[in-house]
């Protein structure tokens, strides 16, 4: 397991340089310009030297490798200067945004609560919904229950989210005046009614994601629990007088639940990389809306920091995936 | 039980907020709430001329001069507009002497003082910077300090239209104690500064996330005692203009709204609710349509294309501009597609009146006239119903940026050209894509690599001088210039070069006026090398209860929002 662990760790160095690489000469092919939004009446000269002094006049290669540098070697060194008090990464530039000249770490890191809070609340509220409805609708299959399960989850999986949040604004927002159609993000939660206040404002953007989650998932857990339903170990179960309840929640969840903890744990990088549709739909500053910001304004640096990062996610959360199998189940072994 | 009272309590917040009365006094107003819906990035017009970003900008920092609506100049930190009788324009037009209001205070409580307008005239003009607005300090030899609050910008000859530098809110004057650090390339990495200017105006920022939000509460430092009336302001990034209408005309929950360029049944339903307005803020904007006086055609190798070396087969045919312009219903067009944000207009000097020409001709369609004027020139329908002479078809490639008004603007002008004969296919490039400059790209507005291109265009200074420039034969992008210059359509005339300079010349406003009413009609109406459509406005929303919103198409949105207040 250990040797297994470590030669994957090893190996998504390659990939991971590999990913960067990519993403950067796709940025780099792509026509977008940053100084696109310049208006036209400034002169070609002017335009030259706001480019020279983004950083965009020298070479790809060189501003590759200077990327490189400032994501392993100048942040880590940053983030070591600010915990330890030390001074190595005095006189060195970091990564630096080209919309608000202002560090990309430190915009990612007051994005990062808000997606954490919103999506991944979703992402929780979701789980929990799913597993019980996957359950119940492989047990009883082809019920009422299950036939509704199945209806929802369809429609949960088939209505894009930025379809649902409008109509979640226009009926909830704007029409009735429920909830807030703009999240408030300078709210602090202090007291009582602060925290009723982000209940509120939360409450559409969860409910989005968390119905487009939950359809997923319920399908796999039904699925999954049909599968085991059917295996013999389930009627030796039932030959040997366990109780019904004993038999599903015990045996057949269990077994049912190694493929769906998988599937939940590949989704979870998702949830740091934000939701891009519906927090840009319910304006919540997360980090998915901060990617379509920095698409359109063709910031560069910005961009291929936060797609690194989710590749740097991915990777980690398939090896996780992978390790959990071990773990939950003892007949997989990888030496 | 106890979530009741709460959420009543909570729905009641705004309404005590909507009941102050409006008093002419600081403070009081509570919050104004403000939607941008492309998010501030960056508080320092040094560093972005974005409207997005200098429109928040100038409630913290503030230039010596702003464009008032009717094109005037109103002074802001100088206490008088410079001229020839009050002595603060050089006889000979080589220097410009700026004297500041006496007693101002920056935010933080020190003195505003003529070094600190030295230093933002360095601070931009540095070599290492890459100054967003270095065009308007072109010309500027040293900015001199004659006195604590008198300050001279010389130039290298005499400029005509001296005021330039610190005239409007994209050229504030900066703090020389806070900003000292960050001249030269050291102005990338000065956040706290960029993020938080001190300023002189009615507000001051405590707090900014980029892309965000942005908060500011009053300056207690303001030159107006009672004002501003809004206690704190509040400027809100994200969604898109539909949202943000709704957000303040339909559910009121924003008070002013940004930039709503949407269809007008839309904005007409939602501003019948009866909770808000709307109002468009006119300035230079004119949407045209350029017309290439060169070959695009792919039959070219990559960089002869759209080239001096190639004449446009039939688009330098005068007969075949001018059809193509009376072809086009600029009504229509306005009343379908822009509604209130904007007005059909024969000029690309729009503004100020005084500059304008006056012709409407355009303004009425004559599909029959640009039929008999295409048959007069000898272009004459073949077997399919387009027009053709010597082989060459009336065919074109007409391009323009990803925008559903533009999109519906295409549809029509394609309709009417088909109308009288002319073979259109349209196409639409994403709007970062067609107004960027890598020269590898083959769809950006200068390379042109197609017969008309449709876009906005503008000026901010009320002297149309350096505007007109950009038509000059020196300005056509070539491949030799990485397809840099902004003379679009390819127009070169060397008369129009000649009345140019003569204009650049010319110290008479009324000479001035003259020449650049000759020069626009050149262009426009005389030669059909740019078809101006559309004189756009800035549409923004607000709601009932907010009051003195005024607009002003040369300034940001927000340029008099110290006169802004609460009403019942």
């Amino acid at each position: 397991m250990l040797t297994f662990a470590l030669r994957r760790i090893l190996l998504a160095i390659p990939t991971l340089l590999f990913i960067s690489l990519v993403i950067f000469l796709l940025l780099e092919a792509s026509p977008g310009d940053p100084l696109g939004d310049v208006p036209l009446t400034v002169p070609p000269e002017v335009k030259e030297r706001m480019r020279e002094a983004l950083g965009l006049g020298q070479a790809w290669y060189i501003r590759y490798v200077l990327w490189l540098k400032q994501f392993f070697w100048v942040e880590p060194l940053y983030w070591c200067d600010q915990i330890f008090g030390t001074e190595f990464s005095a006189g060195m530039q970091r990564i630096i945004s080209f919309q608000s000249r202002s560090p990309v770490f430190d915009v990612i890191a007051e994005r990062l609560p808000q997606t954490l809070t919103v999506v991944g609340m979703s992402y929780l509220l979701g789980v929990l919904i799913a597993i019980p409805i996957g359950i119940i609708s492989a047990y009883r299959q082809y019920s009422w229950f299950d036939q509704i399960g199945t209806f929802v989850s369809m429609v949960g999986f088939s209505l894009p989210t930025f379809f649902t949040g409008v109509v979640f604004i226009i009926i909830f927002g704007i029409k009735l005046q429920w909830f807030p159609s703009i999240y408030d993000t300078t709210l602090r939660v202090t007291d009582w009614n602060s925290f009723l206040m982000q209940v509120r404002q939360m409450a559409m953007p969860v409910t989005v994601l968390a119905l487009y989650n939950a359809a997923q998932i319920s399908r796999f857990m039904r699925a999954s629990m049909l599968d085991n339903l059917r295996q013999d170990y389930v009627r030796t179960a039932r030959a040997k007088g366990l109780s019904e309840r004993t038999v599903v929640l015990k045996h057949v969840l269990r077994n049912s639940l190694i493929p769906v903890v998988t599937v939940i744990a590949l989704g979870l990088p998702v949830v740091f990389g934000g939701a891009l549709i519906t927090e840009q739909v319910f304006k919540v500053n997360g980090i998915g809306q901060l990617l379509i910001l920095a698409i359109h304004a063709s910031d560069i640096p910005m961009v291929m920091t936060l797609t690194f990062i989710f590749a740097i996610l991915i990777v980690s959360f398939t090896l996780i995936a992978d390790l959990l199998y071990g773990v939950l189940d003892p007949r997989i072994r990888y030496d | 039980m106890t979530l009741r009272p709460t959420l009543l309590a909570l729905a009641a917040l705004p309404l005590t907020a909507l009941s102050t009365p409006a008093l002419a006094e600081r403070g009081g107003g509570g919050d104004l709430r403000v939607l941008y819906w492309q998010a501030p990035t960056v508080l320092n017009p040094y560093l972005s001329t974005g409207a997005k970003d200098v429109d928040p900008a100038s409630m913290v920092i503030e230039p010596l001069a702003l464009v008032a609506p009717d094109g005037s100049l109103m002074p802001v930190l100088a206490a008088q507009i410079p001229s020839i009788e009050n002595g603060g324009i050089a006889a000979d037009f080589t220097s410009v002497t700026w004297r500041l209001k006496p007693g101002l205070l920056w935010s933080d409580g020190s003195p505003v003082t003529a070094a600190d307008v030295q230093f933002t005239a360095q601070y931009c003009m540095d070599p290492a910077f890459g100054c967003a607005v270095l065009q308007e300090f072109e010309g500027i030899t040293s900015a001199e300090v004659v006195d604590d609050l008198t300050l001279r910008l010389n130039f290298d000859a005499p400029r005509f239209a001296p005021l330039q530098a610190f005239v409007g809110g994209r050229t504030p004057i900066l703090q020389k104690a806070q900003f000292a650090a960050c001249k030269g390339a050291a102005g990338v990495s000065c956040t706290a500064q960029n993020f938080g200017p001190l300023g002189t105006g009615p507000y001051r920022v405590t707090d900014f996330r980029p892309g965000d939000v942005a908060q500011f509460e009053i300056n207690p430092n303001y030159r107006a005692a009672d004002k501003p009336a809004f206690d704190r302001v509040i400027v809100k990034g994200g969604g898109d203009a539909m949202a943000a209408a709704r957000a303040v005309l339909e559910s009121a929950e924003y008070d002013f709204a940004w930039n709503l360029q949407l269809p007008p049944e839309a904005v007409a339903a939602m501003e019948a609710e009866g909770k808000g307005r709307v109002v468009a803020s006119f300035g230079s904007m004119v949407e045209r349509i350029d017309l290439n006086q060169t070959d695009p055609s792919p039959q070219w190798p990559e960089g002869a294309r759209s080239t001096v070396a190639h004449p446009h087969p039939f688009l330098t045919d005068p007969a075949v501009r001018k059809a193509l312009s009376m072809a086009i219903d600029r009504q229509i067009i306005a009343e379908l597609a822009y509604g209130p944000a904007g007005r059909a207009t024969c000029t690309i000097l729009p503004l100020p009146e005084s500059y304008a020409p006056e012709t409407q001709d355009c303004l009425t369609q004559d599909l029959e006239g640009a039929r008999t004027l295409l048959d007069q020139a000898g272009w004459l329908p073949g077997a399919d119903g387009i027009r053709e002479k010597d082989g060459v078809r009336l065919s074109m490639l007409f391009q323009t940026t990803v925008n559903p008004v533009r999109q519906d603007e295409q549809a029509l002008v394609k309709q009417w050209w088909s109308d009288i004969g002319i073979e259109t296919e349209l196409k639409a490039v994403d709007g970062a894509s067609f107004f960027g400059s890598d020269p590898g790209n083959p769809d950006t507005q200068t390379k042109f690599y197609a017969d008309a291109e449709m876009y906005t265009d503008a000026y901010y200074l009320p002297d149309p001088a350096s505007f007109l420039t950009k038509f000059i034969c020196a300005r056509i992008p070539t491949p030799e210039t990485q397809w840099q210059g902004n003379n679009t359509p390819r127009h070169c005339d060397a008369a129009y070069d000649e009345s140019l300079q003569k204009l650049h010349q010319s110290s008479s406003p009324a000479i001035r006026q003259g020449l650049a009413r000759e020069l626009d009609q050149q262009l426009t109406a005389g030669g059909n090398y740019t078809l101006p459509l559309i004189h756009r406005g800035m549409v923004s929303a607000h709601v009932n209860t907010l009051a003195g919103v005024t607009p002003n198409g040369w300034e940001g949105q927000l340029w008099n929002v110290a006169d802004w207040s609460r009403t019942e």
